[in-house]
């Protein structure tokens, strides 16, 4: 069989399906750009759900970030390169709004995003600062707060998600918070993965099942939280029913990754992308990027065969080296698509801290690609590396999105400027 | 805490534990300590290989023979702990031909068998070796799992007169009376009280820390210099035989298989400094470039994990006895130094370990009238349940032996179920009421595989936690720490597929469960 290529023409390619990628692609639908968007769904599926916007930044004093705002105030002037004091406080909260109003229209329901951090759970009874989190998880933070008495349920079988880790770890500052163990329905004996829970909870039969048995553990308690498996599609509706059966307040509390939270919001764009009007091809990896003065040809290899893709311009979201935007070699850093300049330690040596958990984070963190103020990135002479080319997200030099719990507010702060420079270019 | 004892036993390396089952099989209660956990000196720190003694019979034909002998008895007495993989030299163009020229008739007064293979025949045993070759010998080279050896040479001691062993006990200084040492003051180094324990007898097994032991029973016989070496871990194994270069002992010549992974080394640089013993970044960048002369492959494989260890080089001079001193290890009894019941015992190889703990145990014996003579060379070294679990590719079996669903793996890289942590916590040597994750790691593969610990350490803690072993921030504290440990060895090799390894672990432990902000608990700042 002789494979036809598929010819796709575009405005706007953007390459990479993590955070950044799909924020660019709904700012893009926002502005009604033609957009087309390729790409591995790499790390999306390895978050929790939450999108932090600033947690910490160092050096030290690292305090605990309560008002983010404030804190992108003090990034300005302690790190002026970091990507986030290059976008106005304004432009940020637009990026959240967006995304979440869109989140929102599609029936993954977040909070919006308010003035303050929010004191999010994690499944090892630690607390983490984030912006905005689904609304399957809000009630834990706000029964969390408010001191009321919890119980935490975990199932036999599903490991690294222990209710009495949590308890052990918060029962100082949350004393009415208990645990209980009890099986999933219809569960056979052995070892139990979050996504087939998630998805089974998706027909009335087992969350009734579920509830009877989650009333008994609930022991008179009101708010009963559980790993986050309610539901791929609709957990908002499934979270709704098992309140209505138990007369509970029910929340999720993301498990290890990869976890449901990333797998939904996949799926979900999966889904909802194509009927908007944008071209989505989905878990491939762009093999061959070829710039021209005013426009770029893309080669990828679908499981239809192979595909062009002639753009206008191209928006860079390929991630670091998780998801494969950069490539850490024996003798240095790489930027896997075009061999774009990378900003890094001097040598190997340099790249890591001596203690892993240093608070400071590693250098090699902050490597990565450098940019000019339209988020276009850069050549080894600090010009334009060509005129219609864009970056954001984590690819980006100079930030620590693990250490500064930033990831969301880096990808979809960097994501809005980069394709508000985009669209401008594509009006000249 | 007071102990009472025999014969305290200090450093639990090969050597330490050696000397304690042989003193046990002679009915002499025993106790043994060390500062941190069992091999977690040069003991832990090696390349594993049981030597046939080729690499020694152009320089050290003494220590040749005697590493000919070992083998072999090792071979018999610890089956379960050898791999009988054998072994073979191979010289690559531009290496020294007369060397090469030479080999077999080293071999041959050394009485070590040698056979001479064209480069075509090497080839075809190991693929993967370097089209240069231009000539290969074949040797009685073996590999051993030390971590096993140790913990079953404890639990056999223990078996045999009630002898036990103290992890994380340091000997702090001496009590000494007219000539005697009456007690060892030690320190629990993770709690920080005081231990003292009294014994007839004083052995310091401390490997590289045996001058600074003998300095604490104020003895200046012993007078060491420091060689540290780096090693490498690939992901797969390469090569079935132990592979060595033929040519005088070098950088980065000897890849040593070690169950479902090869290990490459080693370097060889002076140092001053025990305490802070890890690899560095050129080390790891020598040893890749010198053995990718030997196996290309070495040169673009995937690397898990590098680590360090430290020779103690016998200095001769002082009054120990010298002509044991350069040959490999030696016995100082002391005895030119005013103190009656002290000895030291340092040097060698992991392959002489039973050698040098037999000469060790019947000074003690002597001097203890005790007249049994050494068995350790005799009695097979029988296996224990609890000490089965540091077997590369030995998890999967029992796991599925045990057919169990409801026993659940928890280290998905090396297949270790949750059954193998509740039994090392509940009776493997050294266990304890607080069992930390090194502890369990050091005592199984967790953590072993190309994940190195990330996803493992999380789930043995949440299991820990289920099992009300942790019942406050304990085990998170215990989760950074196994985290910061195991990054020691990760730091160096973090290019190709292990930086997205490492990103990922970093933002799970790092970014959503926080361990980079949790405090120091108190007492432990
Ligand atoms: C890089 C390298 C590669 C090697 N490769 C091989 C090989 O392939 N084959 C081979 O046969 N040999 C090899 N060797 C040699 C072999 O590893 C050693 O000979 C052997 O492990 C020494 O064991 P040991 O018990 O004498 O010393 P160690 O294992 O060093 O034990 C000493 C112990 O004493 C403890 N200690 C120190 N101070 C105190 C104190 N104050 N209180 C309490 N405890 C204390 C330490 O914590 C340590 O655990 C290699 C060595 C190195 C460094």
């Amino acid at each position: 069989m002789v494979e036809r290529t598929r010819n796709i023409s575009t405005d706007l390619a953007v390459i990479g399906s993590g955070l950044a990628g799909f924020a660019a692609s709904i700012f893009a639908l926002n502005r009604n750009i033609r957009t087309t968007q390729v790409g591995d769904s790499g790390a999306v599926t390895y978050t929790t759900g939450y999108l932090d916007l600033l947690g910490y930044h160092f050096p030290e004093p690292m305090d605990l970030l309560d008002d983010p705002w404030r804190g992108l105030q003090q990034l300005k002037e302690l790190h002026p390169s970091h990507p986030l004091s290059r976008i106005s406080g304004n432009d940020i909260r637009d990026a959240f709004g967006q995304v979440t109003d869109f989140l929102n229209e599609c029936g993954i329901h977040y909070s919006s995003p308010g003035g303050k951090n929010l004191q999010a759970l994690t499944p090892a009874g630690t607390v983490k600062p984030t912006l905005c989190m689904p609304e399957t998880m809000l009630p834990g933070v706000n029964a969390f707060h408010n001191k009321k008495s919890a119980v935490i349920v975990d199932f036999k079988g599903l490991k690294g998600f222990s209710g009495k880790q949590v308890v052990a770890n918060l029962k100082n500052r949350w004393p009415g918070l208990t645990t209980c163990r009890i099986e999933f329905p219809d569960a056979r004996p052995g070892e139990l993965y979050p996504e087939p829970m998630a998805r089974a909870l998706e027909t009335p039969y087992n969350r009734e099942k579920l509830a009877t048995r989650l009333i008994e553990a609930a022991g008179g308690c009101n708010y009963l939280g559980l790993p986050a498996i309610l539901g791929i599609h609709k957990p908002d509706k499934v979270r709704r029913e098992l309140e209505r059966l138990t007369g509970l307040t029910i929340f999720e509390i993301p498990t290890m990754p990869p976890a449901v939270p990333g797998i939904r919001l996949r799926e979900m764009f999966q889904q909802i992308f194509p009927q908007k009007g944008l071209t989505l091809i989905p878990q491939q990896k762009v093999k061959k990027l070829i710039l021209h003065k005013t426009r770029a040809t893309l080669e990828l290899t679908d499981n239809l065969g192979p595909v062009m893709i002639e753009t206008k311009c191209v928006l860079l979201a390929t991630g670091r080296f998780l998801s494969g935007g950069l490539q850490a070699g024996f003798h240095g850093i790489r930027e896997s698509l075009l061999d774009l300049p990378v900003a890094q330690p001097e040598s190997r040596s340099n790249w890591y801290k001596k203690r892993y958990t240093d608070r400071n984070g590693h250098p090699i963190n902050q490597a990565g690609i450098e940019v000019d103020s339209s988020f276009r990135p850069l050549d080894d002479q600090k010009k334009v590396f060509s005129k219609n080319l864009f970056a954001a997200g984590s690819l980006l030099a100079h930030q620590d999105w693990i250490r500064g719990r930033c990831g969301a507010g880096i990808a979809l702060g960097t994501a809005f400027k980069a394709v508000e420079a985009a669209a401008q270019y594509l009006r000249k | 805490m007071h102990i009472e004892t025999e014969v305290l036993i200090i450093g639990g390396g090969v050597t330490g534990t050696g000397v304690m089952r042989d003193l046990a099989l002679r009915g002499i209660n025993c106790c043994l300590i060390d500062r941190a956990d069992l091999c977690s000196g040069a003991s832990g720190g090696n390349h594993g290989l049981l030597h046939s003694g080729c690499r020694y019979v152009s320089n050290d034909l003494h220590s040749a023979m005697e590493c000919r002998k070992e083998s072999a008895i090792l071979k018999t007495i610890v089956p379960q702990c050898i791999e009988d993989t054998g072994g073979l030299f191979v010289a690559v163009k531009g290496d020294d031909l007369l060397f090469a020229e030479k080999f077999p008739e080293y071999c041959e007064t050394a009485s070590i068998l040698c056979e001479s293979l064209t480069p075509r025949q090497a080839r075809e045993l190991e693929p993967l070796l370097s089209k240069d070759i231009i000539q290969a010998f074949r040797v009685p080279d073996a590999t051993i799992d030390p971590f096993r050896l140790a913990l079953l040479n404890v639990a056999d001691a223990g078996r045999n007169s009630d002898s036990s062993y103290y992890p994380h006990t340091e000997l702090l200084n001496f009590s000494l009376e007219k000539g005697t040492i009456t007690t060892a003051v030690c320190r629990d180094n993770k709690t920080g009280k005081k231990t003292t324990i009294h014994a007839k007898q004083f052995i310091n097994a401390g490997g590289a820390w045996a001058m600074e032991i003998a300095c604490l029973a104020g003895c200046e016989d012993v007078s060491l210099l420091y060689s540290k070496g780096s090693l490498l871990i690939s992901h797969d194994r390469l090569t079935n035989h132990v592979i060595n270069r033929l040519r005088p002992p070098g950088d980065g010549d000897i890849l040593v298989p070690g169950g479902t992974v090869s290990v490459l080394g080693t370097t060889s640089v002076r140092t001053d400094n025990l305490n802070d013993i890890r690899p560095t970044v050129p080390e790891i960048d020598k040893n890749v470039l010198e053995g990718a002369a030997m196996i290309p492959a070495l040169a673009t494989t995937r690397y898990i994990r590098a680590f360090s260890g430290v020779r103690p080089l016998l200095q001769s001079g002082g009054s120990g006895d010298d002509r044991e001193a350069t040959r490999g290890f030696a016995l100082f009894d002391h005895e030119g130094q005013n103190i009656s019941n002290f000895c030291t015992i340092t040097g060698g190889k992991l392959t002489t370990y039973r050698l040098m703990a037999e000469k060790t145990a019947d000074l003690v014996a002597r001097r203890l009238n005790n007249s049994t003579p050494c068995r350790t060379h005799l009695n097979l070294l029988v296996d224990d349940e609890s000490c089965r679990w540091t077997e590369p590719g030995a998890s999967p079996k029992y796991w599925y032996q045990s057919n169990d669903p409801d026993n659940m793996i928890l280290c998905e890289c090396e297949m270790v179920p949750q059954s193998a942590i509740d039994e090392i916590i509940s009776g493997a040597p050294g266990y304890e009421k607080e069992m930390t994750l090194e502890a369990i790691a050091l005592r199984s593969r967790a953590g072993k595989g190309p994940c190195q610990g990330s996803f493992c350490g999380i789930r043995i803690a949440s299991h820990l936690y289920d099992r009300d072993f942790y019942t406050d921030q304990t085990g998170l504290t215990h989760m950074r720490n196994f985290f910061d440990e195991r990054f020691k060895g990760t730091r160096t090799i973090t290019w190709g597929a292990q930086a997205a390894q490492m990103e990922l672990a970093e933002a799970m432990h790092c970014g959503l469960l926080g361990l980079d902000m949790i405090d120091e608990p108190s007492g432990e700042k």
